[in-house]
């Protein structure tokens, strides 16, 4: 096997286990379909399974439906065919172990930094000062401590997904759903972002499910990624880049390894862009 | 990468002087005194021509405005011209926006009433007072009634609109963090549409104004309405349009502290 990227034409494979985790997945898509009203066909069979606290991501050409996989998975549109499995039981509506961070971060102007952040706690019920002193902790940790009371307009744009991604990990939840979530920053902020996520992965014993059109990003970031293919969509490879991570950034970036994967995918996606 | 985004916009320089110089005549209040001003003198001008004579300048009109203030006419007028106006404007209000979430949350309701305010919204309002007139006599009901129908549609129509257009990826976030339908009208919907709601009661208290006067002018002539239509008819001019004008600046003052008590009480993001 090639070292550094596994590659499947098989969608459906089984996975060898990931070292010193569980193979169950956490998140499994059965034979998703999605049919538009105006008949526009964006998702036609997809099976793909997610495993348990690593970050898969969904990689493909714009517009090839990884939006609409993604909101199925959160249970926010319902899909035409097929089930969606999260921890084993099926997946009928939005639920208290999915989060999901937005690409437009989707934060309410009127409302403060810690406001937004404890939004999906106050919809609990959790009491004020409770969910202010969880709010407060999580805006630390994405590196917002001061700004508690700033309004979203206030802030650049990596700054409000910051907001966002704290808001999502503030629920604690057991899978956190992004959507092209660094789309909108620019490229500086966007490479800190990826380190950050790594480290998230690597502490939070979450799982995550990453949306990109980002050939890069999508390696440097990815245990796993899921290829789809062009509307309507289809999982067209599976690949593990499997980058030997934890050293210096650059390092990694100019790695061969690195650079084959991204080789790789780049040969595979071109054949959609003819 | 886009190394375009990161590149910072080169600072124009300026010479200070001449910048303090245009700052302050762009400051917000300045051009707006500027502006007040250019009216005015205006105003000053064309009565002196004079356009008409039965058009005062504005230093005659600010005699005249003493001399109703001073004799206490004005005040009792305003009075009795501020009761179908509040009467009439609370009940716009407070229906308007009830009528209007009640049809951008509830489609069946849209079609139900929609057709009512966008017609009265149309509707020349001086056709209506001789039906109004009919139903209602010519008492403080009818001219509360005029006043209804000139606010209430703006006042609908944009509540209608504000939540209509609640930004769709805040509803996915609220349902995507298991928001119960209530939850998402109070802590979404109404935060999310209250500026446009806003909008719409700064026009409708504007038509209100418009409205009561309206009223007072054509069904009968009571308060501000009367102080016009007599001094009218003895050809005083100057207190004639003082009462106009009392009313406008009135009229303008109230909208103002609606703004004003919108950005205190339901916009702290706006605050400076
Ligand atoms: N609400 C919708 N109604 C109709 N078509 C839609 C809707 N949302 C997305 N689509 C279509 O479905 C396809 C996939 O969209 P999307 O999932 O957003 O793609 P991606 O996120 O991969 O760019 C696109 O062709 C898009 O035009
Ligand atoms: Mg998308």
């Amino acid at each position: 096997m090639n070292p550094s990227a596994a590659m499947a034409s098989q969608p459906n494979r089984d996975l060898p286990p990931l070292p010193g985790r569980a193979p169950q997945p956490i998140v499994e898509v059965r034979s998703i379909s999605k049919t538009y009203a105006g008949g526009i066909e964006a998702l036609s069979g997809i099976s793909l399974e997610f495993p348990e606290g690593r970050l898969t991501t969904l990689l493909g050409p714009s517009g090839c439906g990884k939006t609409t996989l993604l909101k199925i998975i959160a249970g926010l549109i319902p899909a035409t065919g097929g089930q969606v499995l999260v921890d084993g039981r099926e997946v009928t509506g939005p639920g208290p172990e999915r989060a999901f961070v937005f690409q437009d971060f989707a934060l309410m102007p009127w409302a403060s930094v810690i406001r937004n952040v404890a939004f999906g706690l106050e919809l609990r019920g959790v009491a004020h000062s409770e969910r202010e002193a969880i709010a407060e902790r999580h805006i630390a940790r994405v590196g917002l401590k001061g700004f508690e009371r700033k309004y979203p307009h206030e802030l650049s744009g990596g700054m409000r997904q910051r907001v966002g991604l704290a808001r999502a990990l503030a629920v604690d939840a057991k899978v956190v759903l992004m959507d092209e979530p660094f789309s909108a920053v620019d490229e500086q902020t966007r490479r800190k972002f990826q380190e950050e996520l790594l480290e998230l992965v690597a502490n939070e014993g979450k799982s995550f499910i990453f949306v990109t059109h980002s050939i890069e990003e999508a390696v440097y970031v990815s245990d796993r990624i899921a290829l789809l293919s062009r509307r309507p969509s289809r999982v067209s490879a599976i690949i593990e880049p499997q980058i030997q991570r934890g050293g210096d950034p650059e390092k990694i970036r100019r790695d061969s390894a690195y650079l084959d994967v991204v080789e790789a995918i780049w040969q595979q996606l071109r054949h959609y862009l003819d | 990468m886009q190394i375009s985004e990161l590149a910072p916009a080169l600072p124009a320089l300026r010479e200070a002087p001449a910048r303090r110089w245009r700052d302050l005549l762009i400051h917000p209040l300045v051009l707006r005194l500027l502006s007040f001003a250019a009216v005015l003198a205006l105003w000053e001008y064309a009565g002196r021509i004079p356009l008409s004579p039965a058009f005062p300048t504005f230093l005659e009109t600010l005699g005249g405005l003493g001399a109703i203030m001073a004799d206490g006419t004005l005040f009792k007028a305003f009075l009795i011209t501020l009761h179908p106006l509040v009467i009439g404007l609370t009940a716009s209000i407070l229906c308007g926006i009830a009528l209007g979430v009640l049809m951008g949350l509830h489609e069946p309701s849209e079609w139900l009433f929609a057709p009512i305010f966008v017609i009265a919204q149309a509707a020349p309002l001086a056709a209506l007072i001789p039906i109004l007139t009919f139903a209602y006599g010519i008492g403080l009901t009818a001219k509360v009634m005029t006043v209804c129908i000139m606010a209430m549609p703006v006042i609908v129509l944009n509540t209608l609109g504000a939540v209509r257009n609640t930004p769709k990826s805040l509803l996915e976030m609220g349902s995507s963090f298991l928001a119960t339908r209530s939850q998402s009208i109070r802590l979404i919907i109404l935060p999310a549409a209250s500026p446009m709601i806003f909008a719409g009661l700064r026009l409708g208290c504007a038509a209100a104004f418009i409205g009561v006067i309206l009223a007072e002018l054509l069904i009968t002539p009571t308060g501000i309405g009367d102080v016009i239509s007599y001094n009218q008819s003895v050809a005083d001019y100057p207190k004639m349009y003082a009462a106009i004008l009392s009313i406008i600046v009135f009229s303008v003052l109230f909208i103002e502290l609606l703004e004003r008590i919108e950005v205190t009480l339901f916009r702290p993001e706006a605050r400076p």
